[in-house]
C-alpha cells in the first residue's frame, strides 16, 4: 500500500514534466509544416493570409499578396537583398501564368502587436501599481490596507473577458476621443491591458515590499529620515529583485493575456504605423483565428503558439528563478 | 525641502491609488449596472436559444466540474510527491516546472488541447475543454498542496511515524489533515480561476446554444458565449452578455470570498 | 545631571486594554550609561522606543505623563510628547538615536550606511562626508577592519561588524542620547565584548539608555540600572547599590536568579 500510493504520487509528479515537454513537442509538431515552410524569416515576415487582411485593408495588402516564396526551402541563408530580387522575380512569374498560388504566412504583425500592447499595459500600469503598493504596503492605516488590499486581490480574479467587454464599450470610445484614431487600436488594448494587470502587479510587489523587517525602516527613521527616504533608501533597494521580478511576472501574464485585449485590438493583420492604429497579437490571432484555419493557416498559428510558449516560458523563468528565487 | 519632497511623494502614491481604485469602480459599477439591468431570473430557466443562459452556466459548471474532477487528484498527489516523498533535484524539478507552467499562456494551452484532442476526435468537445481547465488547475492545485504541506511542522509528521504508523498514513490522516483548511483554500481559488476562463475553451468545447450533458460534443461554455455575444451587433445580445459576465463575476467573486472566509475562520 | 526626564509615563498599546507601562518615573543621566532590566514582557522596550516616539510609526497606541529631553541650546527641558509637526520628529531623532537587537544595515555599501543619516541631514560636502564616516568609524571601533573595502555591500560585513557599523552610523549624525535596545544578545561573547568597550567609550560624546536581558552586563557597563517588572518600575539607583544591597525583595529576587 505505502508502494502503491508513492508510486502514485510519482507518477502525477511525472505527469507534470510530460505534459510541459508535451505542450513544446505538440505545438512543434503542429506547426512544423510552417516553420519547414517559413523558417525563421517567418518572424520578421509582416505578410498574413490575405483574406483576413482584405477585411480592413485594401491596397497595400493587394501588392502584397502572393510575394511566394520568401525563404522557400530553406534558403535561409541567402542574404536578404537577394531575397528581395527573387521575390520580384517570382512575383512577376506568378502574375503572368496565374498558376497555383501559394499562401503565406508571416508572423511580424502579432509578433510586434504582442511586444507593443505588453510595452503599453507595462508603461500605464507600473506608475499606478507602484502607487497602489507604496500606499498599501506604507501609507494607509492597517485596516484601510487590509480592506484595499482585498479589494485590489478581488478585482485580479474577475475574468479577463469582463475587462475586455468594459475597454470595448466604455474605455475605448473616451481614448478615441482624447487621442484620435481608432476604437479598437494598439492604444486601447495596451491601457485595457495595463488596467487589467494593475491589480496584480500592485499586490505581488506590495507583497514584496512588505518583506523589508520593520527594524530596518525603524533604524532609517530613527536616523530621522523621513518617509520618501525610508521607501526610497530602505524598501525599494531591500525588496528591488522581488519588485523586479513580481513586475516581470505580470508582464509575462500580459503576453499570453488574450481576452482584454481580443476586444480592443482590432484583429488585423497591419503593422501599425501609429499607436492609433488597430492591428493583432498572439494570443487573439490564435483566437479569432483557430476555427477557420487549416492546412499551412493552422500551422501558421501553431508557430505563432509555439513562439509565444517560448517567450513566456523565458520570462516567466527570468522572474521566478532569477528573481524571485533570490529575493527569498 | 526634505519635508515637501516627502509630501508630493506621498501625495503621488495616494492619487495613483485613488486613479487604480477609481479604474477597478468603473469597471465593477458598469458591470454591475448593466449586468443588473439585463438580469432577470428567467435566464436561469431559459437556453441561449431562448434567449437565456441556463444551458451555459450548467455548462461552465460541468466543464469545471469534470476539470477538477481530474486536476484536483492529480495536482494533490503531485504536491505530496513533492512536499513528502521527492529527494532534492527532481522534486524542486517538478516544483519550478509547475510553477511556470501555473503561468503559461491560458491560450496556448488550448492550442495543445486542440492539437491533442479535438484534432483526433474530428471536432470540440466537451471532454476537451475540460482537459484544458484540468492542465491549467494542475499546477495550481500543485503549487497549494506543497506550500501548505511545507507549513506542517516536522514533529508531526515525526510523532505519527513514531507510533509506527507507515508514512502514506502519516501523510493521509495526519498531515494532510493538519494543511486541510490552506489546501481547500486553494483549490477553492483555483476552482474561481478556471471557471472565469475564456481562451483555453475557445476552440477545444467551443460553446451551443442548446442544453447538452453529451460532453463528446461541442459543449455549451459561459465564457465562450459571452465573447460571441459581445461581439454581436444587436443591442439585446451584449445586454445578455453583461448579464451573463454579472453572473460569472459574481459566481467567481463569492468562491473567491468563501475560500478566504474559511482561511480567516480558522486563524 | 539629567538629560531626559521621563515623568509619570503610561503607555497602552492600540487594542490592548491594559497598559504595558504603568505610570514610569525615571531620569536618564547626561553621559551616563543607564541600564534597564527586568523579565521579558516587562516593558523595557516599550520605555526605550517611547523615547525617540518610534512608537509612532505605528497608530493608535496611547500614551500619558510627560517625556523630557535637554535643549541644549536653551538649557530647558522639552517635552517630546507634545511633538506633532514631522520636522520635529526629524530633529528629535537625529538628537536620540537607536541601536537594534538584530543589527540593521541598510542595503548599500559600508560608507552609504554612515553617510546615510549625514547626507538625508543635508550635508553634500564630500570631504566633510568622508571626515565624519572615518571619525564615526573610527569611534567604533571598525576603520582597520572595514577602510579598504568601505565601497563594498554592508551586508558582507559579520553579525558584530554589523552592529558596530549601525553604533557608526547613528554616532555619526552627533545624537545627544543613544538608546540601545538589546544590542548584544544576537552576538557571540567576543563581539558582545568589543560592543561593551564600545558603549563604555561613547558615554564621553553621549548619554546611553541601554536595554538588556544580561546581568553581567548591566553590572559591567551601567552607572545607573533601573528595575522593571509587569510595567512597573520597581527599583532605580546607582548600578552598584541595585546589584550589592537593592531595597525591593522583586529586585533581589530577580538579580540573584530567584525569581518567579
Ligand atoms: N506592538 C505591540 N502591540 C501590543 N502589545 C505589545 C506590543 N509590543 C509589546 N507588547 C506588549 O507590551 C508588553 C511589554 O513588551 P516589551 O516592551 O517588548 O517588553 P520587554 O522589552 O521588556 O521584553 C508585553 O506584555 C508585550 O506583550
Ligand atoms: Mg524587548
Amino acid at each position: 500500500m505505502e508502494k502503491i500510493f508513492q508510486k502514485l504520487s510519482l507518477t502525477s509528479a511525472t505527469l507534470v514534466f510530460v505534459l510541459l515537454i508535451g505542450i513544446f513537442l505538440t505545438l512543434y509538431s503542429a506547426a512544423k509544416p510552417a516553420i519547414d515552410e517559413f523558417g525563421f524569416d517567418f518572424i520578421t515576415n509582416p505578410d498574413w493570409n490575405k483574406e483576413v487582411v482584405l477585411e480592413n485593408l485594401d491596397d497595400e495588402a493587394i501588392i502584397d499578396e502572393d510575394d511566394v516564396a520568401i525563404a522557400d526551402e530553406d534558403d535561409a541563408e541567402i542574404a536578404d537583398e537577394d531575397d528581395v530580387i527573387l521575390d520580384e522575380d517570382e512575383m512577376l512569374l506568378d502574375d503572368e501564368d496565374e498558376t497555383a498560388t501559394k499562401t503565406i504566412y508571416g508572423g511580424l504583425v502579432p509578433i510586434v502587436g504582442t511586444l507593443l500592447t505588453t510595452l503599453i499595459a507595462l508603461a500605464f500600469a507600473l506608475p499606478i501599481a507602484m502607487g497602489i503598493a507604496v500606499f498599501l504596503a506604507e501609507i494607509a492605516p492597517k485596516n484601510i490596507s487590509y480592506v484595499v488590499g482585498i479589494a485590489i486581490e478581488l478585482l485580479a480574479a474577475i475574468p479577463s473577458i469582463i475587462f475586455g467587454m468594459w475597454g470595448l464599450y466604455y474605455f475605448a470610445p473616451i481614448i478615441s476621443d482624447l487621442f484620435g484614431g481608432y476604437q479598437v487600436s494598439l492604444l486601447t488594448a495596451g491601457l485595457v491591458l495595463g488596467v487589467m494587470i494593475l491589480p496584480f502587479m500592485a499586490a505581488i510587489t506590495r507583497d514584496s515590499m512588505n518583506t523589508t523587517p520593520a527594524v530596518l525602516k525603524e533604524s532609517a527613521y530613527a536616523l530621522g529620515a523621513t518617509k520618501f527616504e525610508v521607501i526610497k533608501d530602505i524598501i525599494f533597494p531591500y525588496s528591488k529583485v522581488g519588485i523586479i521580478g513580481s513586475i516581470i511576472l505580470a508582464l509575462g501574464r500580459a503576453l499570453g493575456e488574450t481576452m482584454a485585449v481580443a476586444f480592443l485590438i482590432g484583429s488585423v493583420f497591419v503593422l501599425p504605423q501609429k499607436i492609433t492604429d488597430p492591428t493583432i497579437s498572439i494570443p487573439v490571432a490564435m483566437a479569432n483565428n483557430f476555427g477557420e484555419a487549416s492546412g499551412l493557416g493552422e500551422s501558421a498559428l501553431f508557430y505563432l503558439a509555439l513562439i509565444l510558449f517560448i517567450i513566456s516560458f523565458a520570462v516567466i523563468s527570468l522572474a521566478k528563478f532569477y528573481f524571485l528565487k533570490k529575493a527569498k | 525641502m526634505r519635508l515637501l519632497v516627502n509630501k508630493i511623494f506621498l501625495a503621488l502614491s495616494i492619487l495613483s491609488a485613488l486613479i487604480g481604485l477609481a479604474f477597478l469602480g468603473w469597471i465593477l459599477a458598469t458591470l454591475f449596472l448593466k449586468g443588473l439591468s439585463s438580469f432577470h431570473f428567467s435566464l436561469f430557466l431559459d437556453d441561449l436559444v431562448d434567449g437565456g443562459l441556463r444551458n451555459l452556466i450548467v455548462g461552465q459548471m460541468i466543464l469545471a466540474g469534470i476539470a477538477s474532477l481530474i486536476g484536483i487528484p492529480l495536482g494533490m498527489t503531485a504536491g505530496i510527491y513533492i512536499q513528502e516523498y521527492g529527494q532534492g533535484r527532481y522534486a524542486s524539478l517538478i516544483r519550478d516546472l509547475s510553477d511556470i507552467m501555473m503561468s503559461a499562456p491560458s491560450i496556448v494551452i488550448g492550442a495543445f488541447v486542440y492539437a491533442l484532442i479535438v484534432v483526433p476526435t474530428g471536432g470540440t468537445s466537451g471532454w476537451a475543454g475540460a482537459v484544458a481547465l484540468a492542465i491549467m488547475m494542475i499546477p495550481v492545485v500543485i503549487n497549494t498542496t506543497d506550500s501548505m504541506l511545507s507549513l506542517v511542522p516536522r514533529e508531526l509528521r515525526e510523532a505519527g511515524i513514531a507510533l509506527g504508523a507507515s508514512k502514506y498514513k502519516v501523510i493521509i490522516d495526519i498531515v494532510i489533515k493538519a494543511a486541510k483548511v490552506g489546501i481547500m483554500t486553494g483549490i477553492l481559488l483555483a476552482f474561481a480561476r478556471i471557471i472565469g476562463e475564456t481562451a483555453p475553451l475557445l476552440f477545444t468545447s467551443e460553446t451551443s446554444n442548446y442544453f447538452s450533458l453529451n460532453l463528446s460534443e461541442s459543449f455549451p461554455s459561459l465564457t465562450v458565449s459571452i465573447y460571441d455575444l459581445a461581439n454581436e451587433p444587436e443591442e439585446s445580445s451584449r445586454d445578455l452578455a453583461w448579464a451573463a459576465s454579472f453572473i460569472l463575476t459574481v459566481m467567481v467573486l463569492i468562491i473567491n470570498l468563501t475560500g478566504r472566509f474559511i482561511t480567516r475562520n480558522k486563524k | 545631571m539629567s538629560v531626559m526626564k521621563i515623568k509619570k509615563f503610561s503607555f497602552t498599546y492600540a487594542g490592548v486594554d491594559h497598559p504595558s507601562l504603568k505610570s514610569i518615573t525615571l531620569p536618564i543621566e547626561k553621559n551616563k550609561i543607564t541600564a534597564l532590566i527586568g523579565p521579558s514582557g516587562c516593558g523595557k522596550s516599550t520605555l526605550l522606543r517611547s523615547m525617540n516616539r518610534i512608537h509612532d510609526l505605528y497608530p493608535g497606541n496611547k500614551y500619558d505623563g510627560k517625556i523630557e529631553l535637554l535643549n541644549e541650546e536653551t538649557g530647558k527641558f522639552e517635552n517630546i510628547l507634545e511633538i506633532k509637526k514631522e520636522n520635529e520628529f526629524i530633529k528629535l531623532r537625529q538628537k536620540v538615536g537607536m541601536i537594534f537587537q538584530k543589527p540593521t544595515p541598510f542595503p548599500m555599501s559600508i560608507f552609504d550606511n554612515v553617510a546615510y543619516g549625514l547626507r538625508i541631514a543635508g550635508i553634500k560636502n564630500k570631504t566633510e562626508l568622508k571626515d565624519r564616516v572615518e571619525t564615526a568609524l573610527k569611534g567604533s571601533a571598525l576603520w582597520k577592519e572595514v577602510h579598504d573595502r568601505l565601497d563594498k555591500s554592508a551586508m558582507g560585513l559579520s553579525g558584530g561588524q554589523q552592529q558596530r557599523l549601525c553604533i557608526a552610523r547613528a554616532v555619526a549624525v552627533k545624537p545627544e542620547v543613544l538608546l540601545f535596545d538589546e544590542p548584544t544578545s544576537a552576538l557571540d561573547p567576543i563581539s558582545t565584548g568589543a560592543i561593551e568597550e564600545l558603549i563604555v567609550e561613547l558615554k564621553n560624546d553621549v548619554s546611553i539608555a541601554i536595554v538588556t536581558h544580561n546581568m553581567q552586563q548591566a553590572s559591567r557597563i551601567s552607572d545607573y540600572t533601573a528595575f522593571m517588572y509587569l510595567g512597573d518600575l520597581i527599583e532605580y539607583d546607582k548600578t552598584e547599590n541595585i546589584f550589592l544591597n537593592p531595597k525591593e525583595k522583586q529586585t533581589e529576587d530577580y538579580i540573584t536568579g530567584r525569581f518567579g
